[in-house]
């Protein structure tokens, strides 16, 4: 800025209130921390694709109605979307400059991140709780 | 990089306080492997966030019924539709092999110029090989 006003106020002064308090690390850690879970759960994943693709509409239904496997599934949704939220912010927060868009992607980012996990576990548990199983239960 | 020393004298621009030194651009690196490694983390990572949506998708599908699951299957079973399958799986193992990577580099390990050449490749050769192989295995079992 041309024409600098002299500031009386010390640099603790004017950091002060606008850094991280003890907090920073905690979305790396978060990255982090995800990262290692999601390497067995993306493995597991692979496996119930080949594993459910050849039956159909009844085998995938089977699967997902078994509690282990439910819970997989949504344990696999609710950690990947807490990575992907991380991940997606950094790139949001690197690539848009303007801070009415960035916000708005960024609000948009989470809002479809709690969307997928939501709606997919609601989902998965709906099969998992099934009275029946169709045409093998009864 | 001589472009940063260039940035750091060049004139003020018009309208500008004072000219700031500016990081080289993308365009002005010559292409690396290990440049290309980190490209390709955050551009799979974009992948498996369709991904993510697309499990989503195939869990409201099944709980829908038998009806909107054959919709899903006719959809993901199309060339199209196991396009994007194979292009998410092969996102999937790379990734994987790039966040191993940087866990390992969160260690302490693995800075080398020759190392983290050698595991970019890596990650590269285990991302397509890895999903090769599964799709391989589908092929086999009846999955695709």
């Amino acid at each position: 800025m041309a024409g600098h006003i002299p500031s009386y106020r010390t640099p603790l002064g004017r950091a002060r209130g606008l850094g991280a308090a003890h907090h920073g690390v905690s979305g790396f850690i978060t990255e982090r921390a995800t990262s290692v879970a999601l390497v067995p759960l993306c493995l597991w994943a692979v496996w119930a694709v080949i594993a459910v693709a050849p039956g159909g509409y009844e085998s995938a239904f089977v699967f997902l109605h078994n509690p282990v496997q439910a819970t997989l599934a949504v344990l696999l949704l609710i950690v990947s979307v807490v990575h992907m939220h991380a991940g997606m912010r950094v790139i949001l927060e690197d690539y848009i400059q303007n801070p009415l868009a960035r916000t708005g992607a960024l609000l948009a980012s989470a809002g479809l991140c709690l969307f997928i996990a939501t709606a997919g576990a609601i989902s998965i548990l709906k099969v998992a709780f099934a009275v029946i199983a169709p045409s093998v239960g009864v | 990089m001589t472009q940063a020393r260039t940035d750091a004298g060049a004139p003020k621009a018009p309208g500008a306080a004072r000219a700031r030194p500016l990081s080289p651009h993308l365009m002005q690196w010559r292409w690396h492997v290990t440049m290309a490694a980190s490209i390709a983390t955050r551009a799979t990572g974009v992948a498996l966030y369709v991904g993510a949506a697309l499990v989503a998708i195939w869990a409201l599908c099944l709980a829908g019924g038998e009806a909107s699951y054959a919709g899903f299957l006719v959809v993901m079973g199309s060339f199209l539709g196991k396009l994007v399958l194979f292009g998410i799986t092969v996102s999937l193992f790379y990734h994987l092999a790039a966040g191993v990577r940087h866990l390992v580099w969160d260690a302490g390990h693995g800075f080398q110029p020759q190392t983290a050449n050698m595991t970019a490749v890596a990650a590269f050769a285990f991302g397509i090989a890895a999903a090769v192989g599964v799709w391989a295995v589908a092929f086999a079992t009846g999955a695709a």
